[in-house]
């Protein structure tokens, strides 16, 4: 009896607390949509930020995180698979490992004052390159763990099956070990990526931000984040409207990219 | 048994796993006989799988075993080749074209249903897209499996069954030509219908070349091999032809064996 009761208990809380988590999240997308929603006009994607839009920001925002991952998906993979073919069991690799593990849990705001003091003062100003490289420097370590967790649920009888049949080591990691884990590693990198376009903090004094439309790299770049932070300080309701339209649609567009990798890209497997 | 030409040899041959202070195998002699199929039987954790796993050196996937003794493989003009010294890539890779291996686990590889089979001869350097096709037909038709695949080659071989999958390895391995196949447990993950096709199929192959199968089952040893091998805890405890092992052992501890008293 005193057993049921027990049972109950716990069930009763445990579900309080999943009530709980989960209405927050709620919450928040709630008032998102609510506020975003109705301060979203056509003209909101037509306009640059310095005429009341926000579409240099997403180009800007978009183009710095397409090439943040183009330097870090090819790097991070490469690291990954060093980590779990090449240097298994290795001192090296070992602290490697370790060290990615910390880099991924570094303060996002840390990258940005490193990144800051190397490529930013000593070039004479906020520039979109700076706001790239402190966003790969996010992403390879997510790259390299999901690379070496993804590799690692690949059976060993596959690459000895690819080895008896007279296949050379890097061939079978290339032509069998990774086409295996594609779907895991895909997933892996759509998810950094939604993670990425999300950050403020890399960018806040990296590139910081623009109110034109630009292309060009080597002056401060326009950033969805860094001018919802901005935007969000104004006095103005203008402002403060731009804001929260600027909030949904960041927010809606990395919960599209979540939803696709965890969903349509398993799916196709 | 004097007549049956020799394809493999091993001589004195002792195994240290890395990092192990005792070796797993301790002075093996055993002959590979050609066109004739040897089993290797005995308790889990006899060596029978390290053995097998030494003889095309896919042990080295992981660096710092010991090997003691000598492997010899025999070329077709009679001359013999220690496939121990071997240590350059490039030798391991013509072994494995000579020693095939299939797995417990059938492993098909992420692709599709030709491109499994044609991918040992790829690597071997067969380019020309017609003499593949057919490589990889007589390789299908060898391992039984031509019937069920011919409409699907370009699907992906991992939709087909667990046993259609082992037998689409053999054909793999078959399509290189190798001189011997080895052969790990190979029906232990599969259902009595597809070990029956196995069976049948290793039976066949026995004509072209030759063949080690480790099992742990006695029914098929006694049912597949011309010759049986019992190994017990790292020696090579018995062998002979497997009509001599299974009705009249030598040894008390093979009787025993054999007749269910322990492993």
């Amino acid at each position: 009896m005193h057993r049921l009761i027990l049972n109950k208990i716990v069930l009763v809380l445990s579900t309080l607390s999943a009530v709980i988590g989960i209405s927050f999240l709620f919450w928040i997308l709630a008032t998102l949509t609510y506020k975003g929603v109705s301060s979203i006009h056509w003209s909101t994607f037509t306009n640059d930020l310095v005429e009341g839009g926000i579409r240099n920001l997403l180009v800007g925002q978009f183009t710095m995180a397409i090439i943040a991952s183009v330097v870090a998906v090819p790097i991070g993979m490469m690291a990954g698979i060093y980590l779990r073919e090449y240097g298994h069991g290795s001192k090296l690799a070992s602290v490697i490992r370790n060290l990615s593990d910390v880099m991924m849990s570094a303060p996002s705001i840390v990258i940005g004052v490193f990144v800051f003091a190397l490529f930013v003062d000593p070039f004479g100003g906020y520039n979109g390159w700076a706001g790239i490289i402190a966003l790969a420097i996010m992403m390879i370590p997510i790259i390299i763990s999901t690379t070496d967790n993804m590799l690692s649920l690949v059976p060993t009888e596959l690459r000895e099956a690819g080895m008896a049949l007279g296949g050379s080591k890097h061939k079978i990691i290339l032509q069998i070990v990774v086409k295996a884990a594609k779907v895991g590693i895909t997933t892996g990198v759509l998810l950094s990526f939604a993670r990425i376009i999300g950050e403020t903090a890399p960018l806040l004094f990296t590139s910081a931000n623009n109110q034109f439309f630009t292309m060009d790299l080597t002056e401060q770049f326009p950033s969805l984040t860094v001018s919802i932070y901005n935007l969000a300080t104004y006095p103005d309701s203008e402002s403060r409207e731009l804001a929260w339209a600027a909030a949904f649609i960041l927010t809606m567009i990395v919960l599209f990219i979540n939803l696709i990798g965890r969903y349509a890209i398993r799916n196709k497997k | 048994m004097a007549k049956d030409k020799l394809v493999m040899e091993i001589k004195d041959f002792s195994f240290t796993y890395s990092g192990a202070e005792e070796p797993s195998l301790r002075k093996i002699n055993l002959p590979v006989l050609k066109n004739k199929i040897t089993a290797m039987i005995g308790p889990s954790g006899c060596g029978k799988s390290t053995l097998l796993r030494a003889m095309n050196r896919i042990h080295d996937l992981y660096p710092g075993n010991k090997y003691e003794g000598k492997i010899n493989l025999y070329k077709e003009d009679g001359t013999k080749e220690n496939i121990l010294d071997l240590k350059k890539e490039n030798d391991f890779i013509k072994l494995r074209q000579q020693v095939g291996m299939i797995f417990q686990k059938p492993t098909p590889f992420p692709m599709s249903i030709f491109d499994n089979v044609a991918y040992g001869l790829r690597l071997s350097g067969t380019k020309n897209k017609s003499e593949l096709e057919g490589h990889v037909e007589k390789a299908l038709k060898d391992a039984a499996i031509w019937k069920e695949t011919k409409d699907r080659l370009k699907e992906s071989a991992l939709g087909l069954s667990g046993g259609q999958q082992q037998r689409l390895c053999i054909a793999r391995a078959v399509a290189l030509k190798p001189r011997v196949i080895l052969f790990d447990e190979p029906t232990s993950a599969l259902d009595p219908l597809s070990t029956g096709a196995i069976e049948e199929l290793i039976t066949e192959l026995k004509k072209e070349l030759s063949i080690m199968i480790v099992t742990h089952n006695m029914q098929q040893a006694s049912r597949l091999s011309d010759y049986t091998a019992f190994m017990y805890l790292g020696d090579l405890a018995e062998y002979n032809t497997t009509e001599k092992i299974f009705l009249n052992p030598e040894k008390k501890l093979t009787e025993d064996y054999i007749t269910g008293r322990f492993g």
